[in-house]
């Protein structure tokens, strides 16, 4: 408990004191996973909703291989994206290994496909709801992803959300690609785990702590935005 | 607006079968709907009234036989089809009615005055900019006539329209049905109540077990239904199927 | 079209934020050391010397020793910098690297719990601490993580005539990890350890741990500094990489490292070759 109680009040006088090594750390967390959801989303969106909408040969086993994959060990896919990226690998030549470019692209790997998966699962339900009228109005199955897309856009967010949630907590991936160099790509995540294996942990619980404020209130931001929205469009 | 100027009818199907699941839905139905009069089909519960409608939509393919508008077997556009429940995407009145005339690829500044002008003629003007979601069943039905209506469609297809709604409803939405098909739109309609077909039918299709049993002038076939299924139906004796 | 004007626009600001990734500054080399030397503290005390004489940014990416060095084989690094001399010379006779420079030395000292239920404490001798550990099958922590500290550990068990295959049970834990875990391991089970001597000063999780043997010569720990060859890899920044060698061995970069203290102790001893 002393420990708790030690943290918290590290937290604050950190917070308080605008640290700016801390500030540096937790900007470029946010830089890396919300950039990385940004791209996911950007990939899974129209992958879950050709899932969803499209009927072609192989799409139930893809379906499964996609919802394994949510479920991929960050530590797996840093050593993957290490591999790819190393100068002794396929994408060496573009110098990405220890910069944030390499968290991003492993975390995007990583979330893409949680994304895609739930994006399958809203899109399919509206798809049902939603089939009958759309295909008799004319839309063909890429337009009618479109017009889904965009009418689930509440739900969405909330799959969104989820991706981003798993990036900005994970710390396998990030640590293997990006070397947790100081002033460079240290993250909360490897900052926690460093203080952590240096003994430190109040300030590691610290760290924690700001991190879970952070995701808390991301949550808060988009329920707020869906409860207005169900009120709106209904 | 791509409503063609070639006429689509006669509508015909020819030996039309339909099978789910190893039971036969729709069995050998032949028909040929011409254009101008209101078709409706009745028939008890399960005898097919809907999957016969959806087969000659074209939302479901037969398994057997053909459809062939104005001989020809291409599906065309000019048609559209409203549901039991009205379906509405998470947009205003009036973006629904765009979202539809947008599809059907009218052009942009047209698109705003027609879907107005659709709106005024069921009465949803003042809800234009509401959430189409938040309206009432009645409403949203109406709305959902309006975006048929503003395709100017050839043919219009009625899946149980009134079924959901209280009377007040009903009675509003079938005065707009007969003002779409005053318009010049074909209504074929289905329905499971008889005062409704009585009102609205110029000639009914009466289905028993994915059969057409009759297919005769309204006014014949209240009167005087020739083929006993019809008659025991009527009589409100037809066994659930 | 609505949509898909929103959807252009979300590419257009991810290639913008794809665009911020790319290197800014294209100053800087990679030095893979071990986590050692970066959890003491040296490299956050000496790199903003360096960089503030030569402009050159000096990223350390932490690893155990053996990870470290295939970073160098891979190309990944510029220079790396690790206490393994074997391996080192290893690296260099490979042709992995193109020179090994002798940089600084610390310390291990073995470390274990107040009450010290093998009795080694006090004592001088590191090869005879290991016998009595093992003798009383004392709980005794082991990085296991083929790092310079992990290759240390094992040579003087061997050393000490101890057949670790052989005698190795519950009581000899490898956690497979850097020393900051070990130790905190080793807290919490009240166990012995090896430990460099820089990490445990800047160690705060300490428990009931403390330092029973010391001072022992075959305990300095040798630090090297080594030179990625650019012959293997064509885009290795040599001439910055070799700055920071020549710095490090340089009279100045020595009197960095000697002056680097932890409550006032000494924790490396600069010994560069004139």
């Amino acid at each position: 408990m002393g420990t708790l109680t030690e943290s918290l009040a590290t937290a604050f006088a950190l917070i308080g004191a605008m640290d700016a090594k801390l500030a540096a750390i937790v900007l470029l967390s946010l830089r890396v996973s919300l950039t990385a959801t940004l791209l996911a989303t950007l990939v899974g969106l129209p992958i879950g909703a050709t899932l969803a909408v499209g009927r072609f040969p192989g799409r139930q086993v893809i379906g499964v291989v996609l919802n394994g994959f949510m479920g991929l060990p960050p530590v797996v896919v840093g050593l993957l994206i290490y591999l790819l990226l190393s100068r002794a690998g396929p994408l060496g030549e573009y110098g990405l290994l220890f910069t944030p470019g390499a968290m991003i692209i492993a975390q995007t790997v990583l979330i893409t496909p949680i994304i895609a998966a739930l994006t399958r699962q809203v899109i399919e339900d509206s798809w049902r709801e939603y089939q009958e009228q759309l295909r008799s109005l004319g839309a063909t199955p890429l337009r009618a992803s479109f017009t889904l897309l965009w009418d689930a856009r509440f739900s969405l967010f909330t799959a969104v959300l989820a991706g981003f949630g798993r990036a900005a907590a994970e710390v396998g991936a990030v640590m293997i690609v990006g070397g947790n160099i100081d002033g460079v790509t240290r993250v909360m995540t490897t900052t926690i785990a460093l203080e952590t294996s240096k003994g430190d942990l109040p300030l590691a619980l610290a760290l924690g702590f700001i991190l879970i404020t952070l995701v808390l209130l991301l949550n808060t931001g988009v329920h707020v935005t869906r409860q207005w929205a169900v009120r709106r469009y209904g | 607006m791509t409503s063609g100027h070639e006429s689509v009818f006669p509508l015909v199907l020819h030996g039309l079968s339909f099978s789910r699941n190893g039971q036969r839905i729709i069995d050998d139905v032949s028909l040929a709907i011409d254009a101008r009069v209101r078709s409706v089909i009745i028939g008890a519960n399960g005898a097919g009234k809907s999957v016969l409608m959806r087969l000659m939509h074209g939302l479901l393919r037969p398994t057997a036989g053909q459809i062939t508008w104005c001989g020809r077997e291409e599906r065309p556009r000019q048609q559209a089809m409203v549901f039991q429940r009205p379906v509405m995407l998470r947009r205003s009145a009036l973006g629904n009615v765009l979202y539809a005339l947008q599809l059907a690829g009218m052009a942009r500044p047209q698109r705003l005055e027609w879907a107005r002008l659709a709106l005024t003629r069921v009465g949803l003007a003042a809800v234009a900019r509401r959430p189409a979601r938040v309206l009432s069943g009645g409403e949203q039905q109406r709305l959902a006539l309006a975006r048929a209506w503003a395709l100017e469609p050839q043919i219009l297809f009625l899946d149980e329209p009134t079924a959901s709604l209280d009377p007040g409803a009903t009675a509003e939405v079938e005065v707009l049905i007969r003002n779409i098909a005053d318009s010049g739109t074909k209504i074929v309609m289905t329905t499971h109540n008889l005062g409704q077909a009585k009102r609205l039918a110029d000639e009914v299709i009466f289905l028993h077990r994915g059969r057409v049993v009759e297919y005769t002038p309204a006014d014949e076939f209240f009167r005087k239904p020739r083929s006993t299924e019809a008659h025991a139906f009527m009589k409100g004796e037809l066994p659930w199927m | 079209m609505d949509v898909k004007r929103r959807l252009t626009l979300g590419l257009l600001a991810a290639a913008c934020l794809c665009t911020g990734l790319a290197q800014a500054e294209d100053k800087f080399i990679t030095v893979a050391s071990t986590t050692s030397t970066e959890q003491s503290g040296l490299f956050g005390y000496l790199l903003p010397m360096f960089e503030k004489k030569t402009g050159i940014q000096v990223r350390v990416v932490a690893l155990g020793t053996g990870q470290a060095l295939d970073t160098g084989r891979r190309g990944d690094a510029d220079v790396v910098f690790v206490h393994d001399k074997a391996a080192e010379e290893k690296f260099v006779a490979e042709g992995f690297g193109v020179e090994r420079k002798e940089v600084m030395y610390n310390d291990f000292v073995l470390i274990g719990p107040k009450a010290d239920p093998a009795k080694i404490g006090g004592g001088k001798d590191i090869l005879e601490a290991l016998k009595k550990i093992d003798a009383a099958k004392a709980p005794f922590v082991s990085r296991g993580d083929k790092s310079g500290t992990h290759a240390a550990e094992l040579r003087y068990w061997k050393a000490a005539g101890i057949d670790l295959e052989k005698t190795k049970g519950p009581w000899y834990k490898e956690t497979g990890s850097g020393m900051g875990p070990a130790l905190n391991t080793a807290s919490s089970m009240n166990a012995y350890v090896l430990a460099d001597r820089g990490t445990w000063l800047s160690f705060k999780n300490r428990g009931e741990l403390t330092i029973l043997v010391e001072g022992d010569q075959r305990l300095f720990n040798q630090y090297g500094v080594i030179l990625v060859n650019p012959a293997k890899h064509a885009h290795i920044k040599k001439e910055m990489g070799q700055q920071f060698i020549d710095w490090v061995v340089s009279p100045e970069g020595q009197a960095a490292i000697a002056g680097y203290k932890i409550g006032g102790e000494q924790l490396f001893f600069p010994n560069a070759k004139k």
